[in-house]
């Protein structure tokens, strides 16, 4: 990026009501630090705006895949109980992929990307199953995964903030390594939890909602309130959309870096505990490329790769897209290979969608209206 | 039939074992590895039989690098037979993390010219070189589960049978419908890893078989051979079928997952039939708690069984039982079933 001392600080820009029309700050980066900076500044109005409609399409997106379903088995969906199962059915497969990608959410604003999160997950979720953390008990077992998991995020961020590595190689090398240490400690086997307020989590219910569901909510409104309340938020989307603009306006840029890894491993090892309380167990190749679910999950709900831009909102409802998806396919008794077709296929179509979108909104407007502020 | 990846197909449960430590993150750790049990080896000793020191021999082994605990098992297995017998030599090469690296291992090994190698290769087509390269050499080689092609590639075959396995999980499935008098059972299946060979012969055993005794499969998910992966499948399998008779799911490890979604789903209407044969599992079905109520085996036993053959042929010997002369050249164990009445005979040989 280029170096623009004349541009706005960033951190206000992004707090200050935008006055400029959504752009894709990818498209405009290039052209020069000032209109990246634009970008993250109709990003931020448009999580009102364009990020609502955004959303709004994926909502349709969803209502016509339980239309599907609906029609297609219609056996089935007749039956009101049946129908709320399995809406809950469908939340709480999207539970663990949904925390694992709150936290890919904000790294991706951040302007970065975590492969490691699948391997986190595995590696907080053998750490806190051996026999030695369980006799701590519940409590031993959740501080061990959120420690696990916060630590290793750390390492990922001091690698990449302080180690000047490439986040996609710092984090490839963790993807690894991780797993190796989770195969390491568990010697390869699947550690069984024999703890039942764990295991309870996936299987009991409060209000007739269950346990995972209440904690993706709490994790996503966090998220949420993180992204879109708060100067860590508004720091997170202006070190994504220019990160040089970010540090002369005097952000902390290494440091919220290491911040954004440090998040996404937390949500790992929130993660962790989840997938162990609904597998009662742990194994190294657990959470088998959560990383590639999370990262789809975020792209269609309108993330951009290349950072500065991106809604928790959206990002949950691509996790429920893809649940849904898996859910429609199993309902019919349809191949795994099918789906996995058509999950890619939807990818494809969302990123098409939203670029073809983007393209006529910045010619519309011309190409030189991004000198606000 | 070449079998990459039955690896991840075998996962040794955890009991016992030590670990790391808890909450504090830099706390040690250890390893888990477990003896194998007394009853996986077949002790020594029997006056008259096969198990009478004879000549001394030395035999090579290379097993890929364990990632789970079934090929953990294949080696323990072997390392222990080896050591109930006073006349044999073991030497044991780490085969690397793929077909490549276990081919120079191989070549360090012949150059110590063991009296029989048994192998369980990374691949049995990638390594069938070798196999010939050992034979015309005069070294006899034993290849343990995943065949070569050629068949001059090898002395002795000895392996599992996964079709087999799906009848066997058929068959006694076929069985309790008769039993309960069930005329159009809803059946499910979650299988392993669907692009490996493995899971398709395991599915096709199942599935022929039950064809033909006038049944059929109502709904199938592959998981990934993880807990993880079959309880994903599961929940969703249970979703699609409300009422269900009967379910295989085709491995015991992936099976804690699938057993954990039966649970949460407070599902208890029909019975479940496992796959391998993991000690958790015919815990379960000794306890008798479960939904799951039988297994049908993939035994990791027969690295034990290679051993002890690959030492008769090195002394030029036939099994004692047999009236040949000489160790037959290929040998497929049954897939057997156990259920709760036969699984206190099978507990030692579950891994």
């Amino acid at each position: 990026m280029s170096d623009v001392p004349s541009t706005p600080t960033a951190e206000r820009a992004a707090q200050l009501p935008a006055q400029s029309p959504p752009v894709d700050p990818a498209e405009t980066a290039a052209a020069s630090g000032q209109t990246a900076a634009a970008g993250r500044l109709s990003w931020w109005r448009g999580d009102g705006g364009e990020g609502a409609r955004r959303n709004l399409a994926l909502i349709g997106v969803l209502l016509v895949l339980i239309v599907i379903g609906a029609v297609t088995r219609s056996d089935l969906y007749s039956n009101p109980d049946w129908v709320w199962d399995n809406v809950l059915s469908i939340l709480k497969l999207a539970s663990v992929v949904g925390v694992v990608t709150v936290g890919m959410t904000f790294v991706i604003i951040g302007g970065g990307i975590d492969l490691s999160v699948g391997a986190i997950v595995a590696l907080a979720g053998v750490w806190c199953t051996t026999v030695a953390t369980q006799s701590y008990g519940a409590g031993g077992m959740i501080f061990s995964a959120l420690t696990v998991g916060l630590a290793v995020g750390l390492v990922n961020g001091l690698l990449i903030s302080y180690g000047r590595l490439v986040p996609f190689i710092a984090t490839l090398a963790m993807l690894v390594a991780a797993r190796g240490l989770a195969a390491e400690i568990s010697d390869k086997q699947t550690q069984v939890s024999d703890n039942s307020f764990i295991n309870g989590l996936a299987s009991n219910n409060l209000l007739g909602i269950p346990l995972l569901v209440y904690i993706l909510a709490a994790v996503v409104a966090a998220g949420w309130v993180l992204l879109n309340r708060t100067t860590f938020g508004r720091r997170t989307v202006a070190v994504g959309g220019n990160p040089e603009a970010a540090r002369l306006a005097g952000i902390n840029v290494k440091r919220h870096t290491v911040l954004l890894y440090a998040l996404s491993g937390l949500c790992c090892g929130i993660a962790a505990i989840m997938l162990t309380a609904q597998a009662n167990s742990a194994q190294a190749a657990m959470a088998n490329l959560y990383e590639l679910d999370a990262i789809a999950a975020a792209i269609i709900g309108g993330t951009l790769l290349s950072g500065g831009r991106g809604t928790i909102i959206g990002s949950l409802l691509g996790v429920v897209i893809f649940a849904t998806i898996t859910n429609l396919f199993a309902i019919n008794g349809l191949s795994t290979e099918a789906q996995n077709m058509v999950k890619g296929g939807i990818i494809v179509a969302a990123v098409l969608v939203q670029q073809v979108k983007f393209r006529s909104v910045t010619q519309f407007l011309g190409r030189n209206r991004l000198t606000t502020t | 039939m070449t079998q990459h990846s039955r690896d991840l197909s075998r996962r040794r449960l955890l009991f016992g074992g030590a670990a790391v430590g808890a909450g504090v993150l830099l706390a040690g750790c250890t390893s888990n590895e477990e003896q194998p049990t007394e009853a996986q080896t077949k002790a020594a000793g029997a006056p008259g039989g096969n198990s009478e020191p004879g000549k001394r021999v030395t035999i090579g082994f290379s097993a890929p690098a364990a990632d789970h605990g079934w090929i953990a098992a294949i080696t323990n297995n072997a390392k222990a037979q080896a050591g109930t017998y006073s006349d044999v030599e073991f030497k044991t090469v780490e085969a690397g993390a793929d077909a490549a690296a276990q081919r120079a291992a191989l070549s360090t090994l012949i150059s110590q010219k063991p009296d029989v190698i048994v192998l369980l290769p990374h691949d049995g087509k990638e390594l069938n070189a070798f196999g010939l390269e050992a034979m015309n050499a005069g070294i006899p080689v034993v290849n343990l589960d995943r065949a070569f092609p050629d068949a001059r590639a090898y002395r002795l075959q000895i392996k599992g049978d996964n079709y087999g396995m799906g009848v066997a999980a058929a068959t006694y499935m076929i069985a309790q419908f008769k039993a309960k008098n069930l005329t159009n059972p809803v059946i499910g299946e979650i299988a392993g890893i669907d692009s490996l060979e493995l899971t398709q012969e395991r599915s096709k055993g199942f599935a022929d078989t039950l064809t033909a005794a006038g049944f059929r499969i109502a709904n199938r998910r592959a998981a990934e051979f993880t807990a993880d992966s079959g309880q994903r499948e599961a929940a969703q399998l249970l979703q699609a079928l409300p009422k269900m008779d009967a379910l295989w799911n085709h491995d015991d490890d992936q099976g804690i997952g699938v057993l954990a979604a039966i649970n949460q789903a407070n599902r208890k209407e029909f019975f479940m039939v496992g796959g391998a044969g993991s000690k958790k599992a015919m815990e379960d079905i000794q306890a008798d708690n479960t939904p799951l109520k039988a297994t049908v085996t993939y035994s990791p036993s027969m690295a034990s069984s290679a051993i002890s053959l690959a030492r008769l042929i090195g002394q030029g010997r036939g099994m004692s039982d047999l009236v040949e002369l000489q160790v037959p050249k290929e040998i497929i164990l049954a897939s057997e079933t156990i259920t709760k009445e036969n699984a206190s005979n099978y507990l030692k040989l579950g891994f």
